[in-house]
Protein backbone atom coordinates (compact mmCIF):
# COMPACT_ATOMS: atom_id res chain seq x y z
CA UNK A 1 0.00 0.00 0.00
CA UNK A 2 1.39 3.70 -0.80
CA UNK A 3 1.94 5.71 2.17
CA UNK A 4 -0.37 8.66 2.39
CA UNK A 5 0.43 12.01 3.65
CA UNK A 6 -2.05 15.06 4.32
CA UNK A 7 -1.11 18.68 3.80
CA UNK A 8 -0.75 19.00 7.57
CA UNK A 9 2.11 16.54 7.70
CA UNK A 10 3.75 18.54 4.86
CA UNK A 11 3.54 21.96 5.92
CA UNK A 12 4.08 20.81 9.73
CA UNK A 13 3.89 20.84 12.60
CA UNK A 14 4.33 23.83 14.29
CA UNK A 15 6.79 22.89 16.79
CA UNK A 16 9.77 24.53 18.93
CA UNK A 17 13.25 23.61 17.05
CA UNK A 18 15.96 22.02 15.61
CA UNK A 19 14.06 18.64 15.31
CA UNK A 20 11.04 17.08 14.81
CA UNK A 21 11.91 13.46 15.82
CA UNK A 22 14.59 14.96 18.41
CA UNK A 23 12.86 17.42 19.89
CA UNK A 24 8.66 17.49 19.23
CA UNK A 25 8.31 13.67 19.50
CA UNK A 26 10.37 13.58 22.40
CA UNK A 27 7.98 16.33 23.62
CA UNK A 28 5.16 14.43 22.57
CA UNK A 29 6.42 10.80 24.31
CA UNK A 30 7.04 13.16 27.56
CA UNK A 31 3.64 14.18 27.57
CA UNK A 32 1.44 11.12 27.02
CA UNK A 33 4.19 9.34 29.77
CA UNK A 34 2.44 11.84 32.13
CA UNK A 35 -1.11 11.44 31.01
CA UNK A 36 -0.53 7.86 31.82
CA UNK A 37 1.13 8.67 35.25
CA UNK A 38 -2.17 10.45 35.72
CA UNK A 39 -1.68 12.28 39.04
CA UNK A 40 1.39 14.20 39.92
CA UNK A 41 4.43 13.54 39.06
CA UNK A 42 7.68 14.12 41.75
CA UNK A 43 10.40 12.29 40.12
CA UNK A 44 11.39 11.42 36.59
CA UNK A 45 14.41 9.45 35.45
CA UNK A 46 15.01 9.05 31.54
CA UNK A 47 17.15 6.63 29.97
CA UNK A 48 18.01 7.18 26.34
CA UNK A 49 18.70 5.22 23.91
CA UNK A 50 20.45 5.22 20.75
CA UNK A 51 20.72 8.58 18.64
CA UNK A 52 18.50 10.05 21.55
CA UNK A 53 21.60 8.99 23.90
CA UNK A 54 24.17 10.43 21.42
CA UNK A 55 22.78 13.82 20.40
CA UNK A 56 20.15 14.61 22.89
CA UNK A 57 21.98 17.76 24.31
CA UNK A 58 22.31 19.58 21.29
CA UNK A 59 18.88 18.81 19.90
CA UNK A 60 17.55 19.96 23.22
CA UNK A 61 15.43 16.32 23.60
CA UNK A 62 16.28 16.51 27.56
CA UNK A 63 14.30 19.54 27.38
CA UNK A 64 11.83 18.54 25.46
CA UNK A 65 11.12 15.11 27.50
CA UNK A 66 10.96 17.22 30.67
CA UNK A 67 8.65 19.73 28.98
CA UNK A 68 6.23 17.24 28.04
CA UNK A 69 6.62 15.47 31.29
CA UNK A 70 5.28 19.21 32.45
CA UNK A 71 2.10 19.09 30.43
CA UNK A 72 3.54 21.07 27.44
CA UNK A 73 3.38 20.49 23.93
CA UNK A 74 5.46 20.26 21.62
CA UNK A 75 4.94 24.06 19.88
CA UNK A 76 4.99 25.41 23.44
CA UNK A 77 7.28 28.79 23.78
CA UNK A 78 8.59 27.42 27.33
CA UNK A 79 10.13 24.12 26.14
CA UNK A 80 13.32 25.65 26.21
CA UNK A 81 12.91 26.60 29.74
CA UNK A 82 11.50 23.50 31.00
CA UNK A 83 14.55 22.52 33.19
CA UNK A 84 14.23 25.38 35.79
CA UNK A 85 10.58 25.19 35.07
CA UNK A 86 10.51 21.43 36.35
CA UNK A 87 12.82 23.09 39.28
CA UNK A 88 10.04 25.36 40.60
CA UNK A 89 7.59 22.42 39.97
CA UNK A 90 9.57 20.21 42.73
CA UNK A 91 9.99 17.47 40.21
CA UNK A 92 13.50 16.01 40.08
CA UNK A 93 14.69 15.00 37.05
CA UNK A 94 17.58 12.73 35.68
CA UNK A 95 19.11 11.50 32.41
CA UNK A 96 21.27 8.53 31.67
CA UNK A 97 22.10 6.79 28.65
CA UNK A 98 21.71 2.85 28.26
CA UNK A 99 20.52 -0.05 26.10
CA UNK A 100 17.16 -0.71 25.65
CA UNK A 101 17.53 -3.23 23.59
CA UNK A 102 16.26 -4.17 19.89
CA UNK A 103 13.93 -0.52 20.06
CA UNK A 104 14.20 2.15 17.49
CA UNK A 105 17.14 4.23 17.36
CA UNK A 106 15.45 7.16 18.90
CA UNK A 107 13.62 5.88 21.93
CA UNK A 108 13.59 6.53 25.57
CA UNK A 109 12.35 4.80 28.51
CA UNK A 110 10.56 7.53 31.14
CA UNK A 111 10.69 6.14 35.28
CA UNK A 112 7.89 8.15 37.09
CA UNK A 113 8.17 8.24 40.29
CA UNK A 114 4.39 9.42 41.92
CA UNK A 115 3.76 11.19 44.90
CA UNK A 116 2.29 8.19 46.38
CA UNK A 117 5.94 6.39 45.84
CA UNK A 118 4.40 3.92 42.98
CA UNK A 119 6.54 3.75 40.07
CA UNK A 120 5.30 4.00 36.78
CA UNK A 121 7.44 3.24 33.34
CA UNK A 122 7.09 4.12 29.93
CA UNK A 123 8.60 3.15 26.81
CA UNK A 124 8.56 5.24 23.53
CA UNK A 125 9.75 6.03 19.97
CA UNK A 126 10.17 9.22 18.07
CA UNK A 127 9.84 7.04 14.92
CA UNK A 128 10.05 10.22 12.55
CA UNK A 129 8.29 13.89 11.42
CA UNK A 130 7.39 14.00 15.25
CA UNK A 131 5.42 10.69 15.03
CA UNK A 132 5.42 8.55 18.34
CA UNK A 133 4.85 5.33 18.98
CA UNK A 134 4.49 3.88 22.87
CA UNK A 135 5.60 0.49 23.03
CA UNK A 136 5.90 -0.19 26.49
CA UNK A 137 3.89 0.59 29.90
CA UNK A 138 5.15 -0.71 33.17
CA UNK A 139 6.01 -4.88 32.06
CA UNK A 140 3.38 -4.70 29.49
CA UNK A 141 4.56 -4.27 25.88
CA UNK A 142 1.80 -2.14 23.85
CA UNK A 143 1.61 -0.06 20.73
CA UNK A 144 -0.27 3.48 19.86
CA UNK A 145 0.40 6.72 18.45
CA UNK A 146 -1.16 8.83 20.82
CA UNK A 147 -2.74 10.59 17.45
CA UNK A 148 -6.09 9.48 18.67
CA UNK A 149 -8.33 9.39 22.47
CA UNK A 150 -6.69 6.25 23.29
CA UNK A 151 -8.22 3.79 26.12
CA UNK A 152 -5.95 1.56 28.06
CA UNK A 153 -7.17 -1.52 29.90
CA UNK A 154 -5.67 -3.79 31.81
CA UNK A 155 -7.58 -7.04 32.52
CA UNK A 156 -7.41 -10.82 33.51
CA UNK A 157 -6.86 -12.84 30.00
CA UNK A 158 -10.20 -14.67 29.99
CA UNK A 159 -13.12 -14.72 27.27
CA UNK A 160 -15.56 -12.26 27.50
CA UNK A 161 -13.98 -9.03 28.92
CA UNK A 162 -12.88 -7.32 25.68
CA UNK A 163 -17.29 -7.97 24.42
CA UNK A 164 -18.20 -6.72 27.36
CA UNK A 165 -15.93 -3.54 26.97
CA UNK A 166 -17.01 -2.85 22.96
CA UNK A 167 -20.39 -3.07 24.25
CA UNK A 168 -20.02 -0.48 26.18
CA UNK A 169 -17.92 1.81 23.80
CA UNK A 170 -20.82 1.14 21.23
CA UNK A 171 -23.48 2.25 23.77
CA UNK A 172 -21.96 5.55 23.90
CA UNK A 173 -21.75 5.46 20.17
CA UNK A 174 -17.56 5.60 20.36
CA UNK A 175 -16.15 4.66 16.97
CA UNK A 176 -12.88 2.53 17.40
CA UNK A 177 -10.67 3.23 14.58
CA UNK A 178 -7.74 1.03 15.78
CA UNK A 179 -8.16 -1.89 18.45
CA UNK A 180 -5.49 -4.62 19.44
CA UNK A 181 -4.73 -6.80 22.78
CA UNK A 182 -1.69 -7.54 24.11
CA UNK A 183 -0.96 -10.80 26.96
CA UNK A 184 1.79 -11.26 28.40
CA UNK A 185 0.78 -14.64 29.65
CA UNK A 186 -2.23 -16.94 28.84
CA UNK A 187 -5.02 -16.67 31.09
CA UNK A 188 -3.48 -14.22 33.62
CA UNK A 189 -3.14 -10.50 32.87
CA UNK A 190 -3.14 -8.58 29.43
CA UNK A 191 -4.03 -4.75 28.10
CA UNK A 192 -6.57 -4.10 25.75
CA UNK A 193 -5.82 -0.68 23.77
CA UNK A 194 -8.54 0.94 21.68
CA UNK A 195 -7.54 4.14 19.59
CA UNK A 196 -11.17 5.67 19.43
CA UNK A 197 -12.43 9.01 17.13
CA UNK A 198 -14.85 10.39 19.85
CA UNK A 199 -13.52 11.51 23.47
CA UNK A 200 -14.47 8.90 25.67
CA UNK A 201 -16.99 10.04 28.14
CA UNK A 202 -16.63 10.19 32.41
CA UNK A 203 -19.60 7.88 32.83
CA UNK A 204 -18.73 5.43 30.33
CA UNK A 205 -15.26 4.98 31.92
CA UNK A 206 -16.92 4.73 35.32
CA UNK A 207 -19.37 1.66 33.59
CA UNK A 208 -16.09 0.33 32.07
CA UNK A 209 -14.17 -0.13 35.52
CA UNK A 210 -17.27 -2.07 36.74
CA UNK A 211 -16.88 -4.80 33.92
CA UNK A 212 -15.75 -7.62 35.58
CA UNK A 213 -12.33 -8.99 34.83
CA UNK A 214 -11.19 -5.41 34.35
CA UNK A 215 -7.84 -4.28 36.62
CA UNK A 216 -6.75 -0.62 35.39
CA UNK A 217 -8.41 2.37 32.84
CA UNK A 218 -7.05 4.60 31.70
CA UNK A 219 -7.60 7.32 29.03
CA UNK A 220 -5.55 9.55 27.29
CA UNK A 221 -7.39 12.52 25.82
CA UNK A 222 -5.92 13.43 22.15
CA UNK A 223 -3.81 16.43 22.35
CA UNK A 224 -4.95 19.61 20.93
CA UNK A 225 -1.71 20.13 19.01
CA UNK A 226 -1.33 20.03 15.08
CA UNK A 227 0.54 16.56 15.48
CA UNK A 228 -2.22 15.38 16.99
CA UNK A 229 -4.06 15.45 13.74
CA UNK A 230 -4.82 12.15 12.25
CA UNK A 231 -1.88 10.40 10.41
CA UNK A 232 -2.78 8.24 7.51
CA UNK A 233 0.50 5.76 6.75
CA UNK B 1 -3.70 12.65 -0.04
CA UNK B 2 -6.00 10.58 -2.87
CA UNK B 3 -3.19 11.33 -5.57
CA UNK B 4 -0.59 8.99 -6.86
CA UNK B 5 0.99 11.32 -8.88
CA UNK B 6 2.54 14.74 -10.21
CA UNK B 7 1.19 13.98 -13.21
CA UNK B 8 -2.61 13.16 -11.89
CA UNK B 9 -2.29 16.43 -9.83
CA UNK B 10 -1.53 18.10 -12.87
CA UNK B 11 -4.87 16.01 -14.58
CA UNK B 12 -7.19 16.65 -12.04
CA UNK B 13 -6.25 20.11 -11.28
CA UNK B 14 -7.02 20.72 -15.38
CA UNK B 15 -9.75 19.09 -15.57
CA UNK B 16 -11.32 21.17 -12.83
CA UNK B 17 -9.65 24.54 -14.04
CA UNK B 18 -8.35 25.28 -10.27
CA UNK B 19 -5.13 25.62 -8.97
CA UNK B 20 -2.94 22.85 -6.97
CA UNK B 21 -3.69 25.27 -4.28
CA UNK B 22 -7.39 24.87 -4.30
CA UNK B 23 -7.22 21.22 -5.20
CA UNK B 24 -5.47 20.84 -2.27
CA UNK B 25 -7.55 22.68 0.22
CA UNK B 26 -10.41 20.63 -1.43
CA UNK B 27 -8.95 17.01 -1.08
CA UNK B 28 -8.09 17.72 1.86
CA UNK B 29 -11.31 18.59 3.21
CA UNK B 30 -13.01 15.94 1.70
CA UNK B 31 -10.39 13.49 3.07
CA UNK B 32 -10.60 14.70 6.95
CA UNK B 33 -14.19 16.08 6.54
CA UNK B 34 -12.85 19.34 8.17
CA UNK B 35 -14.57 22.45 6.87
CA UNK B 36 -12.85 24.76 4.06
CA UNK B 37 -12.58 27.40 6.44
CA UNK B 38 -10.98 25.67 9.19
CA UNK B 39 -8.04 24.34 6.82
CA UNK B 40 -7.63 27.63 5.49
CA UNK B 41 -7.39 29.33 8.77
CA UNK B 42 -5.17 26.83 10.09
CA UNK B 43 -2.27 27.21 6.91
CA UNK B 44 -3.43 30.60 8.18
CA UNK B 45 -2.03 30.26 11.57
CA UNK B 46 1.29 27.86 10.08
CA UNK B 47 1.92 30.99 7.86
CA UNK B 48 1.87 33.27 11.00
CA UNK B 49 4.65 31.44 12.47
CA UNK B 50 6.33 31.56 8.99
CA UNK B 51 6.11 35.49 9.57
CA UNK B 52 7.76 35.26 12.62
CA UNK B 53 10.71 33.19 12.59
CA UNK B 54 11.72 34.89 9.23
CA UNK B 55 11.46 38.03 10.88
CA UNK B 56 12.64 37.49 14.66
CA UNK B 57 16.60 36.05 12.89
CA UNK B 58 16.58 39.09 11.02
CA UNK B 59 15.76 41.86 13.13
CA UNK B 60 17.98 39.74 16.18
CA UNK B 61 20.82 37.84 16.67
CA UNK B 62 19.86 34.44 16.90
CA UNK B 63 22.32 32.04 18.19
CA UNK B 64 22.06 28.31 17.62
CA UNK B 65 21.69 26.30 21.39
CA UNK B 66 25.41 24.67 20.87
CA UNK B 67 26.39 27.68 19.58
CA UNK B 68 28.00 26.01 15.90
CA UNK B 69 25.80 28.81 13.98
CA UNK B 70 23.66 32.14 14.69
CA UNK B 71 23.89 36.12 13.41
CA UNK B 72 24.10 34.94 10.11
CA UNK B 73 20.74 36.08 9.41
CA UNK B 74 21.20 39.60 10.93
CA UNK B 75 24.27 39.83 8.77
CA UNK B 76 22.16 39.82 5.66
CA UNK B 77 19.42 41.67 6.58
CA UNK B 78 21.85 44.46 7.38
CA UNK B 79 23.57 43.82 4.13
CA UNK B 80 20.29 43.88 2.61
CA UNK B 81 19.54 47.56 3.46
CA UNK B 82 22.69 48.50 2.45
CA UNK B 83 21.54 47.45 -1.26
CA UNK B 84 25.34 46.35 -2.35
CA UNK B 85 23.62 42.64 -3.00
CA UNK B 86 25.34 41.33 -6.10
CA UNK B 87 22.47 39.37 -6.99
CA UNK B 88 19.78 41.99 -5.85
CA UNK B 89 17.23 42.40 -3.24
CA UNK B 90 15.15 39.45 -3.92
CA UNK B 91 17.77 36.63 -3.78
CA UNK B 92 19.51 38.29 -0.76
CA UNK B 93 16.20 38.84 1.14
CA UNK B 94 14.96 35.44 0.27
CA UNK B 95 18.59 33.70 1.97
CA UNK B 96 18.21 36.62 4.88
CA UNK B 97 14.57 34.80 5.87
CA UNK B 98 15.82 31.01 5.17
CA UNK B 99 18.99 31.94 7.62
CA UNK B 100 16.81 33.38 9.88
CA UNK B 101 14.13 30.21 10.03
CA UNK B 102 17.04 27.72 10.19
CA UNK B 103 18.62 30.19 13.21
CA UNK B 104 15.62 30.67 14.97
CA UNK B 105 15.18 26.25 14.49
CA UNK B 106 18.47 26.00 15.79
CA UNK B 107 17.96 27.90 19.26
CA UNK B 108 14.88 26.49 20.20
CA UNK B 109 12.89 28.63 18.85
CA UNK B 110 9.12 28.08 17.12
CA UNK B 111 8.77 27.15 13.33
CA UNK B 112 6.72 25.41 10.95
CA UNK B 113 8.65 22.06 9.53
CA UNK B 114 8.51 21.89 6.02
CA UNK B 115 8.36 19.55 4.91
CA UNK B 116 10.93 19.00 8.08
CA UNK B 117 12.33 21.16 10.89
CA UNK B 118 15.65 20.91 8.90
CA UNK B 119 14.64 22.17 6.06
CA UNK B 120 12.25 24.69 7.61
CA UNK B 121 13.40 28.05 6.11
CA UNK B 122 12.65 27.49 2.72
CA UNK B 123 9.39 27.65 1.84
CA UNK B 124 8.80 30.55 4.38
CA UNK B 125 11.64 32.23 2.94
CA UNK B 126 10.42 31.71 -0.50
CA UNK B 127 6.43 33.12 -0.03
CA UNK B 128 7.35 36.21 2.52
CA UNK B 129 10.02 37.01 0.23
CA UNK B 130 7.55 37.18 -2.63
CA UNK B 131 4.89 38.99 -0.45
CA UNK B 132 7.78 41.69 0.06
CA UNK B 133 9.15 42.08 -3.27
CA UNK B 134 6.09 41.57 -5.37
CA UNK B 135 3.15 42.41 -3.33
CA UNK B 136 1.48 38.87 -3.14
CA UNK B 137 -1.08 39.14 -1.14
CA UNK B 138 -2.07 36.71 1.91
CA UNK B 139 -4.90 34.57 -0.31
CA UNK B 140 -2.49 34.04 -2.60
CA UNK B 141 -0.21 33.04 -0.24
CA UNK B 142 -2.00 30.82 1.68
CA UNK B 143 -3.04 28.78 -2.08
CA UNK B 144 0.62 28.46 -2.75
CA UNK B 145 1.43 26.93 0.82
CA UNK B 146 -1.19 24.56 -0.37
CA UNK B 147 -0.05 23.95 -3.83
CA UNK B 148 3.56 23.33 -2.18
CA UNK B 149 1.58 21.18 0.60
CA UNK B 150 0.08 18.94 -1.91
CA UNK B 151 3.42 18.63 -4.23
CA UNK B 152 5.57 17.40 -0.85
CA UNK B 153 2.63 15.13 0.12
CA UNK B 154 3.34 13.68 -3.56
CA UNK B 155 7.00 13.76 -2.66
CA UNK B 156 6.74 12.08 0.39
CA UNK B 157 4.29 9.43 -0.70
CA UNK B 158 6.15 8.36 -3.46
CA UNK B 159 9.48 8.95 -2.49
CA UNK B 160 10.98 10.16 0.85
CA UNK B 161 11.49 13.74 2.66
CA UNK B 162 14.01 12.09 5.27
CA UNK B 163 17.17 12.99 5.32
CA UNK B 164 17.76 10.06 7.06
CA UNK B 165 16.65 8.22 4.59
CA UNK B 166 17.39 10.25 1.21
CA UNK B 167 20.11 12.62 2.10
CA UNK B 168 19.55 16.40 1.87
CA UNK B 169 18.15 16.16 -1.77
CA UNK B 170 14.90 14.21 -0.14
CA UNK B 171 14.66 17.67 2.99
CA UNK B 172 16.05 20.39 1.04
CA UNK B 173 15.54 19.18 -2.38
CA UNK B 174 11.85 18.61 -1.65
CA UNK B 175 11.60 21.88 0.16
CA UNK B 176 13.00 23.82 -2.75
CA UNK B 177 10.91 21.86 -5.31
CA UNK B 178 7.57 22.86 -2.93
CA UNK B 179 8.68 26.57 -2.64
CA UNK B 180 9.39 26.73 -6.72
CA UNK B 181 5.80 25.42 -7.33
CA UNK B 182 4.25 27.93 -4.63
CA UNK B 183 6.01 31.12 -6.51
CA UNK B 184 5.05 29.67 -10.38
CA UNK B 185 1.68 29.32 -8.91
CA UNK B 186 1.47 32.91 -7.06
CA UNK B 187 3.25 34.31 -10.14
CA UNK B 188 0.18 33.28 -11.84
CA UNK B 189 1.57 29.85 -13.69
CA UNK B 190 -0.11 26.93 -14.71
CA UNK B 191 -0.59 23.35 -12.63
CA UNK B 192 2.33 22.13 -15.17
CA UNK B 193 4.85 24.91 -14.90
CA UNK B 194 4.41 24.34 -10.82
CA UNK B 195 5.84 20.99 -11.43
CA UNK B 196 8.27 21.48 -14.06
CA UNK B 197 9.91 24.04 -11.68
CA UNK B 198 9.70 21.14 -9.12
CA UNK B 199 11.45 19.01 -11.91
CA UNK B 200 13.89 21.57 -12.65
CA UNK B 201 14.96 22.04 -8.67
CA UNK B 202 14.95 18.50 -8.53
CA UNK B 203 17.32 17.78 -11.10
CA UNK B 204 19.91 20.90 -9.17
CA UNK B 205 19.76 19.14 -6.44
CA UNK B 206 19.97 15.56 -7.15
CA UNK B 207 22.59 13.86 -4.92
CA UNK B 208 23.03 16.17 -1.95
CA UNK B 209 24.31 14.34 0.80
CA UNK B 210 23.17 14.91 4.62
CA UNK B 211 25.84 15.50 6.81
CA UNK B 212 25.49 17.59 9.77
CA UNK B 213 28.87 18.76 12.18
CA UNK B 214 27.86 16.78 15.56
CA UNK B 215 24.54 15.24 13.71
CA UNK B 216 23.27 18.76 14.74
CA UNK B 217 20.43 20.86 12.12
CA UNK B 218 23.26 23.75 11.70
CA UNK B 219 26.32 23.22 9.85
CA UNK B 220 25.65 22.65 6.64
CA UNK B 221 21.85 23.13 7.29
CA UNK B 222 21.38 26.80 7.52
CA UNK B 223 23.14 27.25 4.57
CA UNK B 224 21.64 24.88 2.40
CA UNK B 225 18.09 26.47 3.39
CA UNK B 226 20.00 29.41 1.60
CA UNK B 227 20.97 27.73 -1.74
CA UNK B 228 17.07 25.79 -1.42
CA UNK B 229 15.38 29.37 -2.28
CA UNK B 230 17.46 30.40 -4.16
CA UNK B 231 17.20 27.23 -6.55
CA UNK B 232 13.59 27.61 -6.04
CA UNK B 233 13.46 31.11 -7.52
CA UNK B 234 15.99 30.20 -10.33
CA UNK B 235 13.99 27.47 -11.70
CA UNK B 236 10.42 29.31 -10.75
CA UNK B 237 12.36 32.09 -13.27
CA UNK B 238 12.84 29.58 -15.89
CA UNK B 239 9.31 28.31 -16.00
CA UNK B 240 7.86 31.49 -15.63
CA UNK B 241 9.73 32.49 -19.15
CA UNK B 242 8.48 29.48 -20.89
CA UNK B 243 11.76 27.05 -20.31
CA UNK B 244 10.25 23.37 -19.72
CA UNK B 245 11.80 20.66 -18.03
CA UNK B 246 12.79 17.61 -20.33
CA UNK B 247 12.38 15.23 -17.64
CA UNK B 248 8.75 15.22 -15.81
CA UNK B 249 8.52 15.74 -12.13
CA UNK B 250 7.33 12.29 -11.59
CA UNK B 251 10.55 11.26 -12.74
CA UNK B 252 12.64 13.20 -10.88
CA UNK B 253 11.14 12.47 -7.89
CA UNK B 254 11.52 8.53 -8.39
CA UNK B 255 15.71 9.61 -9.16
CA UNK B 256 15.66 11.25 -5.97
CA UNK B 257 14.56 8.44 -3.96
CA UNK B 258 16.89 5.84 -5.99
CA UNK B 259 19.58 7.86 -5.73
CA UNK B 260 19.16 8.69 -1.53
CA UNK B 261 18.47 4.41 -1.27
CA UNK B 262 21.82 4.25 -2.72
CA UNK B 263 23.71 6.41 -0.63
CA UNK B 264 26.28 5.21 2.14
CA UNK B 265 24.66 5.38 5.60
CA UNK B 266 27.59 7.52 6.57
CA UNK B 267 25.89 10.16 4.31
CA UNK B 268 22.21 10.58 5.72
CA UNK B 269 22.09 12.37 8.48
CA UNK B 270 24.73 10.13 10.65
CA UNK B 271 27.00 13.01 11.35
CA UNK B 272 29.77 10.50 10.07
CA UNK B 273 30.74 11.08 6.25
CA UNK B 274 31.32 14.17 4.03
CA UNK B 275 31.27 17.72 6.19
CA UNK B 276 30.87 15.91 9.15
CA UNK B 277 34.07 13.73 8.38
CA UNK B 278 36.24 16.43 7.29
CA UNK B 279 38.97 17.79 9.90
CA UNK B 280 37.29 21.16 10.53
CA UNK B 281 34.00 18.84 11.13
CA UNK B 282 35.45 16.51 13.77
CA UNK B 283 37.20 19.66 15.80
CA UNK B 284 33.70 21.30 15.44
CA UNK B 285 31.83 17.89 16.69
CA UNK B 286 34.44 17.17 18.90
CA UNK B 287 34.37 20.62 21.12
CA UNK B 288 30.28 20.38 21.43
CA UNK B 289 30.65 17.06 22.59
CA UNK B 290 33.45 17.83 24.61
CA UNK B 291 31.07 20.69 26.77
CA UNK B 292 29.39 18.34 28.52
Amino acid sequence: MQKKYGIFDIIGPVMIGPSSSHTAGAARIGRIARLIAGSEIVKADFILHGSFSKTYRGHGTDRALVAGILGMLPDDDRLRDSMDLAKEAGISISFREGSLGDVHPNTVRIDMTLADGEIISVTGSSIGGGAVLITRIGDEDVQFTGNYPTLLITHTDSPGVVAHVTRLLYEASINIAFMSVFRSQRGKSATMIFETDENIPEGTLEKLKDVSGVGGIRFLPVASDSLSYPVTT
Amino acid sequence: MNISSGSELIGACEKQGITIGEFAIRQESEETGISYEEIWNRMKEALKVMESSTSKGVSEKVISVSGLIGGDAYKMGKYLKEGRSVGGSVTTRAMAYALACSEVNASMGKIVACPTAGACGILPAAVMTMKEEHGIGEKDIILGLFAAGAVGAVIAQNATISGAEGGCQAECGSAAAMAACAIVQMMGGTPGMCLDAGAIVFKNTLGLVCDPIAGLVEVPCAKRNAQGVLSAIGAADMVLAGVESRIPFDDTVEAMYSIGRAMPESLRETGIGGLAGTAAGKILAKRIFGEK
